[in-house]
């Protein structure tokens, strides 16, 4: 015996009645021809790949990329003062900032300090962009390079020198409407 | 009447060897090139370019790729059965090797003063020789899966089994039609038979049916239930890897040629040309590629666009649809042709 009845679960499902075996094949035979239709004008619209290594895909302005460090374009000093408020916001915990005097004969910063030691591990990193947020003097920026990979972890930690290079460009910038 | 083949020259045996040699080197020069081709093609159809990296716009793709599976390590289950394991592959490529022996490439020839028939041999049985080769080509399927000693190899090739014999009657009747048309079971009589009109307008029915049987016979899609790869891994050669799998593979294509190349003779004329275009003997090979190409283009397409049937569809569709048919077609032809 089951433990209930089945009988009033089953629900009868709505159908159209079914082809006759000709009708069937007939219907068949169209929409088959109708597919290879929708085929062959993939053909004739091209291939929408995108070859990567040799093109690759533009990204959008506010694209959150590796990071950039700036410096002040009059003076060549850095913007960076060393105030550690990247490294709070950070959720990832990933910047590492030693900050250090600024003295009238070693002049690095525009502040009273600059940071000594500026170190993102860009394997932690999870590019959320609240660095850029939370610094008070647009130092830090999150640039569109997206290729960061490298053969081993200890390369992935990027430097103060690093950060502050002028990036390769290598990824193309998406224009206006694109 | 039924008449039988007409072999009124004599070939020496070094022309036979010369023509088994060249007609070998051919198709298995043409098989990569098949293969690369089947897969740029896919790509095109997917919107997408397929391999373009090795070589020039990837023509060299499966060169790399047998150079990768020859230097696989040979391995095989523990629950299979060694030589029939090592067995079965081979049976499948020396069928599908076999049945390009009498494929009609071209006209009989005057070459070095001799005549010679540009095909490996014109029998007058024609496509029996290639039903029966057929026939024998799925236990290279059968004896591969179930020697694997794997459930899936298993149930791919009770499937191939299942599907091979149901398809090779539709596909037997098919062409009977044309048989009795062109009165003569000699391939090269039927390509002649064809001056006036190509079978495949007389004979669409015929062709139709063919042409779907012949899917399934070469366990392409929408039919590779053998293979399908989404529920059965890999069907009959899961447990293969290697060469062997090369050779499973290169079965296939070869399979694909043979029943391109019957579909181009039985239904597309053979060597011959529309309109009334004459070119000299030499071309007749090319033209015969071309349409063997074209054909093959077309079994391409149907990958592309048709999804795999499932299994009881496949068997009804096989019974219910395409038996009937060729039956009717048959039936009709025989009426027109005695009347």
């Amino acid at each position: 015996m089951t433990p209930y009845d089945v009988s009033d679960d089953v629900i009868e499902v709505i159908r159209s009645p079914a082809a006759s075996p000709v009708a069937g094949a007939y219907r068949a035979f169209g929409e088959t021809l109708r597919g290879l239709k929708t085929t062959f004008v993939r053909i004739l619209e091209g291939p929408t790949t995108i070859q990567y290594p040799e093109e690759k895909t533009p990204v959008y302005p506010r694209f959150r990329g590796r990071h950039r460090l700036h410096r002040f374009e009059d003076t060549g000093l850095e913007k960076c003062v060393g105030c550690s408020l990247c490294a709070a916001a950070c959720p990832a915990d990933c910047i590492r900032v030693v900050a250090a005097e600024n003295t009238p004969e070693n002049r690095v910063s525009a502040g009273e300090r600059y940071a000594a030691v500026y170190e993102i591990n860009l394997s932690r990193c999870i590019f959320c962009g609240y660095c850029e947020v939370a610094c008070p003097f647009d130092a830090i920026t999150m640039g569109h390079d997206y290729e960061m990979s490298d053969y081993t972890r200890s390369d992935l930690i990027f430097t103060k020198e690093m950060l502050l290079a002028e990036p390769i460009e290598r990824t193309p910038l998406r224009r206006e409407g694109e | 009447m039924l008449t039988l083949a007409d072999v009124n020259y004599f070939e020496p045996w070094w022309v036979q060897i010369i023509k088994a040699l060249v007609i070998f080197a051919v198709v298995f020069a043409i098989l990569p090139i098949l293969i690369v081709y089947e897969r740029k093609l896919l790509g095109r159809f997917q919107a997408r370019y397929g391999p373009n990296r090795v070589g020039p716009f990837g023509l060299l793709q499966p060169m790399a790729e047998i150079v990768k599976f020859a230097m696989k390590e040979p391995f095989r289950t523990a629950t299979s059965v060694a030589v029939l394991f090592r067995v079965a592959p081979a049976i499948s490529i020396i069928t599908a090797v076999g049945a390009l022996a009498i494929i009609p490439w071209g006209d009989v020839q005057h070459i070095f003063g001799q005549e010679v028939g540009l095909y490996g041999i014109d029998v007058s049985i024609g496509p029996l020789y290639v039903f029966a080769l057929g026939g024998i080509s799925f236990y290279g399927i059968m004896l591969g899966g179930w020697s694997s000693g794997s459930k899936y190899s298993f149930l791919g090739s009770m499937r191939g089994a299942a599907q091979l014999i149901s398809y090779e009657v539709s596909q037997s009747l098919s062409i009977v039609g044309v048989i009795i048309t062109a009165q003569t079971l000699s391939l090269t009589g039927i390509v002649h038979a064809q001056e006036g009109m190509w079978y495949f307008i007389p004979q669409f029915a015929g062709f139709l049916v063919f042409l779907v049987a012949s899917f399934a016979e070469t366990n392409r899609a929408p039919f590779d239930l053998i293979e399908a790869d989404a529920e059965l891994v890999g069907g009959y050669f899961t447990e293969y890897g290697g060469t062997p799998f090369v050779a499973y593979l290169f079965a296939e294509y070869a399979n694909m040629i043979v029943v391109s190349a019957i579909a181009v003779t039985l239904f597309f004329g053979g060597w011959l040309l529309p309109f009334g275009i004459h070119p000299p003997g030499w071309v007749d090979p090319f033209v015969v590629l071309a349409k063997i190409l074209l054909v093959f283009t077309f079994f391409v397409w149907i990958r592309a666009t048709l999804p795999r049937l499932r299994y009881d569809q496949l068997m009804s569709f096989g019974w219910k649809i395409l038996l009937p048919l060729a039956t009717l077609n048959l039936l009709v032809t025989a009426i027109l042709v005695a009347t």
